[in-house]
């Protein structure tokens, strides 16, 4: 009897589900009212790591940050120079060792307390200083952009003055990174360790709330010391795939959308619901050449690749028009340091086929690392092929080997030698020092702590790099910046291929929107109507 | 009982000491250490080995497996890498969110899938059949994220009746309406394929039962049809479909992680493959372990309710 009775438990369970289940559907009604005028919704691309500027290294979590809080420094609106923010002025010393800086007066954070030398000296400390009591709120991975401040010093209550151990020029533009943002002592002396889910800084929003995987509120700061924002406040929703992504602009789930894939773009032109928004940044796409062993040794077939791949047909038809071609090793979004009487190297088979027979290298067996995707990659697949197929043209013999990123990095960062000829690359850096210094130095070969898995080096390239760096000067080093890339176009120890295009999409209701060079996302002038 | 229970439960113990081992290995020997993943371009030696050694990762591995072990005993997972927080809160926030969507997709598929095998079965070779049998070719060899983007771009894109992702509307939202509305789309994608798997197996199971001699005994005593499929056939057949529904239950819950990915479901799975991407070791192995807790209690539930269910099966 008992078992009887349980059967028809469960069956009657199994049936009472059925309803349930078929009532599911007269509640699927109209689609969410869409979100009120003044609350902009972002389309971000990943759930973000933290909110503490110190602890993250993702672009994706520098769009927000950058709109909570501010740096002593910050780029100047659609440039990579830097100008003025929570400090009013500062001077640098003869020797370019010390840079004082002049505070703000009355600003505040979030949380009510007072911004003033004692709060950037905490900041600093908290970073650099082992023994620091909220060092342990870490780990702190991008530190070493400030690896040269020996000590922090706070002359009186709106002066600091860091003591650098040697000069380094691209000091003021990392402290205009995300890296240098500031945030409360107080708020990470109350918090700790869960400082990064509870941040508070002195930028144009105010931290509201994080629900995981769902949202990051941010209002209106009315306060701010540069005049409240106009949205009454943002919320970035985490949206990995890009196709969904794209459905959610196209439904109006959000108002504005970055990394819109290449392919989706041509659902956002011509039309006047939507406005594309495109802006060149500080990313640089290249082939990292093997010039220990193999055919890369001889500069003429390194020339001949640079000669043979037709970097025009990736822009345009594998990238859609998302990337341009690069002429050099630093991205023109450097405006200020980047040398613009260098020229791409033309798309030109026959010339590259000259070269490869000079050189004596017709046939040339090629092993090329190819990864499945990453920061600042583009598409390195597709990429990949038209290069294999643009390099076979002229005759090499190419093989493709492909790996998931963080497996490529651990193939491709200890160096080239005994594993490939070349290998995809691309950095995104905020000063035009940070990528030559750590990739193209003869001091900077992988053994020795770099990142020039490819053994280029020139005494002269090396000697421009370390002058640049100690010079405080902006125009001497610009000078010193360009020559260093002519001879780097000449000996061609990569094949410069793209510069990416950052784009984003906002919907008509969306104004006063533009990106910028540093690829933050800066929404304190934005409308949404 | 209670000792056939606590027997089961002590067997568990070395299944689930051995899944901690492997999963420990296999992120061990993974290419690839989260300090480069974290530092992505800026991961020179340096950096990495000073990183590795604030995470607590210049340790021996076995020390290393011990420490975890011992801290996940006192039911301290460990704080993520990549987000920041606690990995048990990560995991109890996820799974709930996984069981939502698989949960309403099982109870979906269940109820389709026996419905339409009972009438297929029922119209052998009629147009009923034959319709049935088209559409469940179709649902079980559609790929279900395919499935997923054309449902978004018709309810969600052109008709706009339903929403594109997430699972809770960012304002007003939060109630078990708009939890449904969120749910509708992914839920059914995810339940098709399974839909068509259960409904092939209940035609099947009825077409047996329904050749057998009490059935012809029930018609011939004037039963009307349809309480002979449903009240008499179905009953017995049940006894074989029941264990496909529990296989499916399986595929619905692994199934989901192309959904999550497709419809920003803030699931289990979505997680474990972030995880795996940014080398997040002890997310990864503090997910896998529960979830692989939660297969084996679920296992032990299952057989502790069939033993109590059939007299045959003795514990």
């Amino acid at each position: 009897m008992i078992i009887t009775w349980t059967r028809r438990t469960v069956l009657a369970a199994t049936v009472a589900a059925a309803g349930l289940g078929l009532g599911l559907a007269p509640l699927a009604g109209p689609a969410a009212a869409q979100t009120p005028p003044g609350v902009l919704v972002v389309g971000q691309i990943a759930e973000p790591k933290a909110l503490d500027p110190a602890a993250v290294t993702a672009v994706n979590d520098f769009r927000i940050l950058m709109n909570v809080y501010d740096g002593l420094v910050r780029y100047r609106s659609g440039t990579l120079e830097v100008e003025p923010a929570l400090a009013t002025a500062w001077e640098t010393s003869e020797d370019g060792t010390e840079y004082t800086f002049t505070l703000r007066e009355g600003v505040t954070f979030h949380d009510g307390s007072p911004f003033d030398a004692e709060a950037v000296k905490f900041n600093f400390d908290r970073m650099l200083n082992e023994d620091h009591p909220y060092h342990d709120t870490g780990p702190f991975p991008l530190a070493f952009f400030f690896s040269a401040i020996e000590e922090t010093e706070v002359v009186d209550d709106m002066t600091v003055r860091f003591h650098l151990n040697e000069p380094y020029a691209p000091f003021l533009s990392n402290l205009a990174y995300p890296t240098g943002l500031l945030v409360s002592p107080a708020a990470v002396a109350e918090h700790g360790s869960d400082y990064g889910r509870t941040p508070s800084g002195t930028g144009p929003f105010r931290f509201v709330e994080w629900q995981s995987n769902q949202r990051v509120v941010v209002e209106r700061n009315p306060d701010y010391w540069d005049g409240a924002p106009e949205l009454e406040a943002v919320v970035f929703r985490p949206i990995t795939d890009a196709n969904t992504r794209t459905a959610e602009m196209l439904a109006g789930g959000i108002d504005l959308m970055v990394e819109v894939p290449p392919v989706a773009l041509s659902e956002f032109q011509d039309t006047e619901d939507y406005t594309v928004h495109e802006q060149a940044g500080p990313h640089v796409w290249f082939l990292i050449l093997n010039l220990r062993e193999g055919p890369f040794t001889d500069r003429r077939v390194r020339q001949a690749a640079n000669y043979a791949i037709d970097k025009e047909a990736i822009v345009n038809d594998v990238l859609e028009g998302t990337a341009e071609v690069a002429a050099g090793p630093t991205p023109p979004a450097f405006a200020w340091a980047y040398n613009d009487a260098l020229e791409p190297y033309p798309h030109d088979p026959d010339r590259a086929r000259e070269l490869i027979a000079e050189a004596g290298a017709e046939g040339a067996e090629l092993t090329f690392f190819v990864t499945e995707g990453g920061s600042g990659m583009l598409d390195p697949v597709a990429m990949g092929t038209a290069i294999q197929a643009d390099l076979e043209a002229v005759g090499f013999d190419v093989a493709i080997e492909t790996y998931e990123w963080n497996t490529f990095l651990g193939e491709v960062n200890p160096g080239l030698e005994g594993k490939a000829d070349m290998a995809e690359m691309a950095w995104m850096t905020n000063d035009p020092d940070t990528l030559p210094f750590l990739a193209l130095r003869t001091e900077a070969m992988p053994d020795q702590g770099g990142f020039n898995s490819g053994y280029y080096s020139n005494p002269e390239v090396d000697a421009l790099l370390e002058e640049a760096r100690v010079a405080t000067d902006q125009e001497r080093r610009a000078d010193l910046y360009k020559q260093m890339q002519a001879i780097v176009h000449e000996d061609a120890p990569w094949v410069f291929v793209a510069n990416w295009k950052q784009n984003a999409v906002t919907g008509a209701n969306v104004e006063n929107f533009q990106l910028e060079p540093s690829f933050f996302l800066l929404l304190h002038d934005v409308e949404k109507n | 009982m209670g000792a056939y229970i606590l027997k089961r439960l002590v067997s568990a113990v070395p299944v689930l000491l051995g899944i901690t081992v492997i999963v420990f290995l296999i992120m061990a020997m993974i290419p690839g250490d989260p300090a480069t993943a974290i530092l992505g371009s800026y991961a020179t030696p340096d950096n990495v080995e000073k990183l590795n050694r604030d995470l607590g990762l210049d340790k021996p591995l076995v020390q290393r497996y011990f420490i975890w072990l011992g801290n996940m005993v006192q039911g301290d997972f460990g704080r993520s890498f990549s987000l920041n927080r606690p990995v048990l809160d990560e995991i109890l926030e996820r799974f709930n969110a996984t069981l939502i969507l698989a949960g309403t997709s099982f109870v979906i598929c269940a109820l389709l899938g026996i419905l339409a095998g009972v009438v297929s079965a029922a119209r052998q070779y009629g147009l009923a059949d034959k319709a049935i049998t088209f559409a469940v070719l179709i649902g079980i060899s559609i790929p279900s994220f395919f499935l997923g983007m054309m449902m978004i771009l018709l309810f969600a894109v052109n008709l706009r009746w339903l929403p594109v992702s997430g699972m809770y509307a960012i304002y007003g939202g939060g109630d078990l309406p708009d939890l449904l509305r969120h749910l509708a789309m992914p839920a059914t994608a995810l339940a098709v394929v399974a839909t068509g798997v259960i409904a092939r197996l209940s035609r099947s199971a009825m077409l047996e039962v329904l050749r057998q001699d009490f059935i012809r005994t029930a018609r011939a005593k004037g039963v009307p049809e349809r309480g002979v499929i449903w009240r008499h056939a179905l009953k017995a057949a049940m006894v074989s479909i029941i264990p496909v529904l529990g296989i499916q239950a399986g595929f619905v819950l692994s199934g989901s992680v192309y959904i999550e990915i497709v419809f920003q479901w803030p699931g289990v799975g979505r997680m474990l493959v972030d995880a795996i991407l940014t080398r997040d070791i002890l997310l990864v192995q503090g997910g896998v372990v529960f979830v692989a807790a939660c297969y084996v209690m679920f296992n032990i539930v299952v057989d502790v309710a069939q033993s109590l269910l059939d007299p045959r099966i003795k514990p």
